[in-house]
């Protein structure tokens, strides 16, 4: 057990190291380093002596050498907008996207599993169809779409809720949080309900094929032969093989919510680092797009990782020796 | 034999084609679905032809025209069926153009990435030993990545314009394929057909291209379906957070983009008919794929 969580570490760490080459590389020779360190109205002289400070003129594999030492000192370079060191911007934003990200995954699954199990339970009834067919129009709505149409509506039109912003925040544990207070719920509610829709009907159809799938095995049909209740066999012997690859197929999904609340931030101008993002490609703001995309490089590889060793834990069938090539 | 099978399929039915399109029809959403995008593909192919105005001429446009609501007349004397946009553009006629974009874009980089990640796939498991997995392994990595990143950083990198976003979804893309193509292929490999053809020394392009990329088709149909779909998704998504194509290009996403601004002040057809339209044509792909799949692989009905 302890050599497979210290295998997949070890190769965690590389799949890091990988990936800082590619962005470095990235860097380098797709685009001009010397763009993406000095501001642009430097003079030519500032921009000699730059390249000297930051050892441009040295042989590429030292170069990335240096560039990895700062980037274990948490040093990516410093914003040309605001001045900021750019690794800190991005961490500072990071805590409004995890909660969004959270809330939103939440949400698909407070919803998306209780409709998938039943829909699975009884594929064949008008209400069964009829949130299957919801499920393939949330599946093919543009995300950015339904967002503004979600303002018109509830922000423009009727006036319930804020049309963006993240409004009011309460402090716990050091981290500014929303859902703590009814104002901040207010201004949640919209972006995070956004955000849910597309892995509601993803949880939605995975939770319907596994319950067809597991109603229609052995073990159930005999359960209903000894005479056990239906709710007893539902509620236990159908759910609980039901549940664990569904949390396992969000828990990887979570990456992705975190990744497309880009396009939800943008939407309801959510001060989150998704946002700082699209501000930074905008602008050809360099450092904090580099900074961003290492910070969500390792979000995914510790969510990975997690996934992994839990998973490993959860079920025992999973032989440790070669999990995972 | 031969009896047996003439009595299950009907007289008409007999080529894999008529087999596949006599099931196809049995699932009137599809039927209608598949009707649905024909039509739109129709409307943006014909656009120049049936568009009340072209969208582009700009020294057509009047400013006084900007904003109308649907059914108002303009300056000229055009009526705007779908309303105006902020530059004073027909929105049925910027409409019509933006899907051509949207297809265009979509369809090609859909191809592609196919074409790519299908010869890559296909490659590295007939070779198999380390090209074999050094090739998956690229493909895991970036399939654990979200697609939309992925295409965000490089876009970031190229800068806007169709060819880029082309090459960006191709990108983003491939791995599917390549992912798809060497499930299906690995089961291929090892069949007595393969060997046969390597026992009558065909060249590897042939065995390759000629016997095994045929029997590997039913999935690859599937995901080409349903990744031309996100690939739409995807453009318009881009375009709309202004990293896709450029205002002198503008696809649905951009269309939605531009009556965003406006819809705070209640103005809201210029955001949702382009977006209803982006959705129908998302929608209409993925339920046409989804029987499709249904009926290639009735098991994996999900």
């Amino acid at each position: 057990m302890t050599l497979f969580i210290l295998r997949r570490i070890l190769q965690s760490v590389i799949v890091a190291l990988v990936m800082s080459l590619i962005v470095f590389l990235g860097m380098n020779v797709i685009g001009n380093p010397v763009d993406i360190l000095v501001s642009a109205d430097a003079s030519q002289r500032d921009i000699e002596e730059a390249i000297a400070r930051l050892g441009l003129d040295r042989p590429l594999h030292e170069q990335y050498l240096y560039f990895l030492r700062n980037a274990l000192n948490g040093d990516l370079g410093v914003s040309f907008v605001s001045g900021q060191n750019a690794l800190s911007a991005v961490l500072t934003r990071l805590p409004a996207t995890l909660e969004l990200a959270l809330v939103a995954m939440a949400l698909a699954l407070l919803i998306g599993l209780p409709l998938g199990f039943l829909v699975g339970l009884r594929p064949d009834t008008l209400l069964s169809r009829m949130i299957m067919g919801g499920s393939i129009v949330a599946f093919s709505l543009p995300t950015f779409w339904i967002g503004i149409v979600l303002i018109m509506i509830f922000a423009v039109q009727l006036g319930w809720l804020p049309s963006g912003g993240r409004g009011p925040t309460t402090t716990i544990l050091g981290f500014p949080v929303s859902f703590l207070s009814l104002d901040g719920l207010r201004y949640l509610m919209l972006p995070a309900l956004t955000l849910a829709l597309f892995k509601m009907a993803l949880i939605i159809r995975l939770t319907a094929a596994g319950t067809i799938e597991v109603a229609g095995q052995e073990y159930v049909r005999f359960a209903h032969a000894k005479g056990i209740s239906r709710w007893r066999i539902t509620s236990i012997h159908i759910l609980r093989n039901v549940i664990p690859p569904v949390v396992t197929v969000s828990a990887m999904e979570f990456g992705n919510i975190i990744a497309f609340s880009v396009v939800t931030e943008t939407v309801y101008s959510w001060p989150g680092m998704g946002k700082l993002l699209i501000d930074a490609i905008r602008l050809g703001d360099r450092p904090v797009v580099v900074a961003y995309l290492m910070v969500c490089v390792l979000i995914f590889i510790l969510l990975n990782l997690i996934v992994d060793i839990l998973y490993s834990l959860l079920d025992p069938r999973i032989s440790l020796k070669d999990a995972q090539p | 034999m031969t009896a047996a099978t003439k009595t299950r399929a009907t007289p008409k039915a007999t080529s894999p084609w008529a087999l596949f399109w006599a099931e196809y029809v049995r699932s009137p959403v599809a039927v209608c679905a598949l009707a649905g995008f024909l039509i739109m593909v129709l409307a943006a192919a014909l656009a120049p032809w049936i568009a009340p105005q072209n969208p582009y001429a700009l020294e057509t446009l009047d400013i006084m025209d900007a904003r109308l609501p649907p059914g108002s007349e303009s300056m000229t004397g055009l009526v705007f069926l779908l309303g105006s946009d902020g530059a004073g553009r027909d929105l049925l006629s910027a409409i019509l153009y933006g899907m051509r974009t949207s297809l265009l874009v979509g369809v090609v980089s859909g191809l592609l990435g196919m074409a790519f990640g299908v010869v890559v796939g296909l490659v590295a498991t007939y070779r198999g030993g380390r090209t074999e997995t050094f090739i998956m392994r690229i493909v895991d990595l970036q399939l654990s990545f979200p697609t939309i990143l992925v295409a965000l950083i490089l876009l970031s990198v190229l800068g806007k314009g169709v060819n880029n976003i082309i090459l960006a979804l191709v990108i983003a893309q491939w791995a599917y394929f390549a992912r798809a193509i060497r499930g299906a292929a690995l089961a291929e490999r090892s069949k007595e057909y393969v060997e046969a053809a390597r026992a009558q020394r065909l060249s590897h392009m042939r065995i390759l291209f000629g016997h095994i990329l045929p029997n590997c088709m039913p999935p690859l149909i599937v995901i080409g379906t349903l990744q031309t779909a996100s690939a739409i998704l995807l453009e318009a998504t881009l375009s709309f957070l202004g990293v896709g194509l450029p205002q002198t290009e503008p696809s649905l996403g951009m269309l939605i983009a531009n009556g965003f601004e406006s819809m705070m002040s209640g103005r809201y057809w210029i955001s949702i008919y382009p977006g209803i339209v982006l959705l129908l044509l998302i929608m209409t792909i993925n339920l046409v794929g989804d029987r499709i799949r249904t009926i290639l692989n009735p098991r994996s009905n999900g």
